[in-house]
């Protein structure tokens, strides 16, 4: 399963799917990072973790271990 | 008598809802004339602010709700925006209309908070703020075609350059409660059938009607595991439970998962609205933000960015604090000493100036590092750097279960836990922001640098350790600091495994555009914040220096007491006057003021020697009054509970006097310096670069003729004031944020008891290592 934590700072991709605690994946989608949408990494944090990403036009930050439960497109 | 208020003088009352980030505070203060009411929704700790629509004579109040991205709640905190929305709660009357507050530039994400309230059955009005930066971002928003989708007004305002702030006033003032709410439906119609079918079903269960009005079985249904739910099974039992568990069952036979079905349609409702109304550049165009980003979380220069402006912050709340500070000594000790003149010597004049004065002096005091702090956390805040310094620091903290949130806090705590537990409001998680706030106080703050100070310099050698790098005195000081350090983040991860385990370790956190600090802002919530713990940590400090006030000032020293301790003196007095009777009864002495005017010019040395005789009759008097207050001291009721305590203190190495100098420091531990001056006859102007202080504690003797004092005990000492409790404000000001006795009662109890442990285990150890 490739995941959003896969994904390398500059590139994009479609979730497909979320996985894991009911409360966590409600709280994720709630940020608007819901099935179909494109995501955009733009960076890491100087320490590796966590995760700059852009989606529905603004910036958010997202740990890796929440990033592995984000399924998403193989482009 | 009437039975009805004149619909005149009826309130209009107006909630102010929205995201964090979006300006909703801005659009507050300037709606209110920057005149807020704070305090606390009961039970909860969040905040409660309202304020009167400025111009409305008081007849439209507005109620600033929490910032938040959703309305969904797992706790009471999370549930306030809900229960004021619905009229649930006792405190605050239910609005007639409410203001939604969204970001022009992130219309998206905005509207899915927007639809949920649109849902609560009131009507709503849309700000749509910054409409500026998002035309400068080539975002373009029919506002007409908007109004029409979401089904309410719309009002475009860029509320920082006051823009669209009066038309929202006069909406306020003059039509508003014309206004019908919205009828939009967001969700497919088997979710709204299942729902009303549960309502029905529920109010067969007898769940209250205002526990299971639509909206709340529409957040019951959507929130598995929420605090709708909790509520409504708590109001019907198994038969509630029941229900809710067929209709989810229904539903998701139907294809309806409850966990996505909120998010799913809520934001493909929102696509679609926004379709032809929003148009955007094609490409992502580099903002101003993107750019600024590219350097501020950079690997290195990031990096060292965010370390500088922490040392700014830090040392500007721990040294410049430090000349206001003794300002404000000062001028406490000024007011004190005129007030005192002004009645006669007795235990009023001593309550007034020693007790309540000094008390209010130590409440003041903390100002200064407040106000220093609150203003570079609202200024950061302001500005959007707030977010990337958790950013930054969020691994490193997530090794203790927390996250970057909580790094400012634990920084502050360094220069003081007040602050530093004020701060812990920037952190949205609650269980993250109350173990922030109960470890927050053991890192080591300005106020146990003295004790430090003091016990280093008098009993630590001044040799060099590893080769002469170190000295071994830096290196017991910096201990002291790291022994804090290494209890917290014990303490931490203790908290976060039992207390405050949080559901999901997940951590998601907006990172929004940087802006330009609004300057009246910034100072408006330092200037709130610095009245605000005046307010609420004040009569609290008060009253516990009172009372530590009393039992030393109590009981009064015995005629007994007096007459021994003047008896033990009177020798040295004597002897002192007879020296100067001697010296004036000499021919060459002058009789009269012009002799001695005279004699001053011929022969200064001649005068000098006299005036020396008599400041050693002051000298020998000032020692028996140093040495009465001492004998009061120590015959006082502290002096006594410093007796009974000695057996429990003893294994720490510690004599009665350090006993009762430990229990003075609780109200505030820095105390610890002037009263073992006290104590030992230094009298209580002292310092801890005192060499009299030094000397006096070095000389301490047991009865047996054996040193009081030495490296161990001065270790022990040190041990126990990093770890323990002392500081009434800070226990003062945690009741505070946490709105409960419950949790200074349990830090107070923590802190002193590993306090003792550990001195007690380095005591013991160090006796062992130093014989």
């Amino acid at each position: 399963m490739r995941t959003l934590a896969d994904l390398k700072p500059g590139t994009s991709a479609e979730i497909v799917d979320l996985h894991g605690d009911d409360l966590a994946v409600q709280r994720i989608m709630e940020m608007g990072l819901t099935e179909g949408e494109r995501v955009s990494v733009l960076r890491y944090a100087p320490t590796g973790d966590p995760i700059e990403l852009r989606v529905r036009g603004y910036n958010l930050s997202i740990r890796r271990a929440d990033a592995s439960n984000i399924e998403i497109s193989k482009d | 008598m009437s039975t009805a208020a004149p619909a005149a003088t009826k309130k209009f009352r107006a909630a102010l809802i929205g995201n964090p980030n979006t300006g909703k505070t801005t659009i507050f203060n300037a709606l209110t004339g920057f005149k807020a009411r704070v305090g606390n929704y009961a039970g909860v700790t969040v905040e409660r602010k309202t304020g009167a629509l400025k111009g409305s004579n008081g007849k439209v109040e507005l109620i600033d709700l929490p910032g938040t991205y959703s309305l969904s709640a797992r706790s009471e905190d999370e549930m306030i925006a809900v229960d004021v929305l619905t009229g649930l709660r006792s405190d605050q009357d239910r609005p007639d209309l409410v203001l939604v507050v969204v970001d022009a530039s992130n219309l998206e994400r905005n509207l899915f908070l927007a639809t949920q309230v649109l849902e609560v059955g009131l009507p709503v009005i849309v700000l749509l703020n910054m409409v500026d930066a998002a035309e400068a971002g080539g975002i373009e928003i029919d506002v007409e075609k908007l109004t029409h989708r979401i089904g309410t007004k719309v009002i475009p305002l860029v509320a920082s350059k006051n823009t669209g702030i009066d038309e929202v006033a006069e909406e306020l003032n003059d039509s508003a409660d014309r206004l019908m709410p919205s009828h939009t439906e967001v969700f497919p119609y088997e979710f709204t059938s299942a729902a009303e079918k549960l309502h029905e079903q529920l109010i067969e269960a007898g769940v209250p009607e205002r526990y299971a009005e639509p909206f709340l079985v529409r957040r019951c249904l959507l929130e598995a595991g929420g605090m709708a739910e909790a509520r409504i099974i708590r109001e019907g039992g198994n038969n509630a439970k029941a229900a809710i568990a067929e209709i989810r069952k229904e539903l998701a036979d139907n294809g309806c998962r409850a966990m996505t079905l909120e998010a799913r349609c809520r934001y493909g409702w929102i696509r679609e609205a926004l379709d032809g109304v929003v148009q955007r550049p094609e490409e992502h165009r580099a903002s101003f933000s993107d750019k600024l980003d590219a350097i501020l979380i950079h690997k290195v220069w990031g990096s060292a960015i965010f370390v500088l402006l922490m040392l700014l912050i830090f040392q500007s709340i721990y040294t410049w604090s430090g000349p206001l500070m003794d300002l404000i000594d000062g001028g406490f000790g000024a007011l004190g000493e005129a007030v005192g003149a002004l009645f006669a010597e007795g235990p009023l004049q001593a309550l007034i100036v020693d007790g309540l004065i000094a008390g209010v002096g130590g409440v003041v005091i903390f100002l200064p590092q407040i106000l220093i702090l609150f203003f570079f956390i609202a200024l950061l805040e302001d500005c959007g750097y707030m977010a990337r310094a958790a950013f930054l620091m969020d691994k490193l903290l997530s090794k203790v279960g927390l996250s970057g949130r909580s790094f400012i806090p634990m920084l502050s705590g360094f220069a003081c836990a007040i602050p530093a537990v004020m701060a812990t409001r920037t952190i949205e998680d609650r269980n993250d922001r109350f173990t922030t706030i109960l470890v927050a106080p053991l890192m080591s703050c300005s106020a146990r640098l003295p004790v430090y100070v003091l016990f280093v310099g008098a009993f630590v050698p001044a040799n060099s350790i590893l080769g002469g790098l170190i000295g071994l005195q830096a290196a017991v000081l910096f201990s002291m600091y790291l022994v804090g350090v290494v209890v917290a983040i014990g303490v931490a991860l203790v908290l976060k495994k039992t207390f405050f385990k949080s559901k999901t370790p997940s951590f998601i956190m907006e990172l929004p555009p940087y802006r330009a600090p609004q300057w009246k802002a910034v100072f408006h919530r330092m200037w709130e914040r610095g009245m605000e713990f005046l307010k609420r940590a004040g009569t609290i400090i008060v009253a516990v220096s009172a009372i530590v006030w009393a039992l030393t000032y109590y009981p009064r020293p015995s005629d007994e007491l007096t007459a021994r301790v003047d008896a033990q003196h009177a020798p040295q007095i004597v002897e002192a006057e007879a020296a100067l009777a001697a010296w004036l009864m000499r021919e060459e002495t002058p009789a009269t003021t012009e002799e001695l005017i005279e004699l001053s010019e011929s022969s200064p040395e001649e005068v000098a020697e006299g005036a020396a005789l008599l400041d050693g009759i002051y000298a020998a008097e000032s020692d028996r009054d140093t040495a009465l207050q001492g004998a009061q001291i120590r015959d006082s009721f502290l002096g006594r509970m410093g007796h009974f305590v000695e057996p429990i203190v003893a294994p720490l190495g510690w004599d009665w006097r350090i006993g009762m100098g430990a229990i003075a420091s609780f109200p505030a531990r820095e105390v610890i310096v002037s009263t073992l001056g006290i104590i030992y006859d230094t009298g209580g102007d002292v310092d801890e670069e005192s060499v009299d202080l030094r000397e006096k504690l070095k000389n301490a003797r047991y009865e047996d003729g054996s040193p009081v004092f030495n490296l161990a005990v001065a270790l022990s000492i040190m041990v126990f004031f990093a770890l323990c409790a002392q500081c009434a404000a800070t226990l003062a000001i945690i009741k505070r944020e946490t709105n409960s006795w419950r949790w200074p009662i349990f830090t107070f109890a923590y802190m002193t008891g590993l306090a003792y442990i550990a001195a007690l285990i380095t005591y013991q150890i160090a006796i062992r290592l130093i014989t």
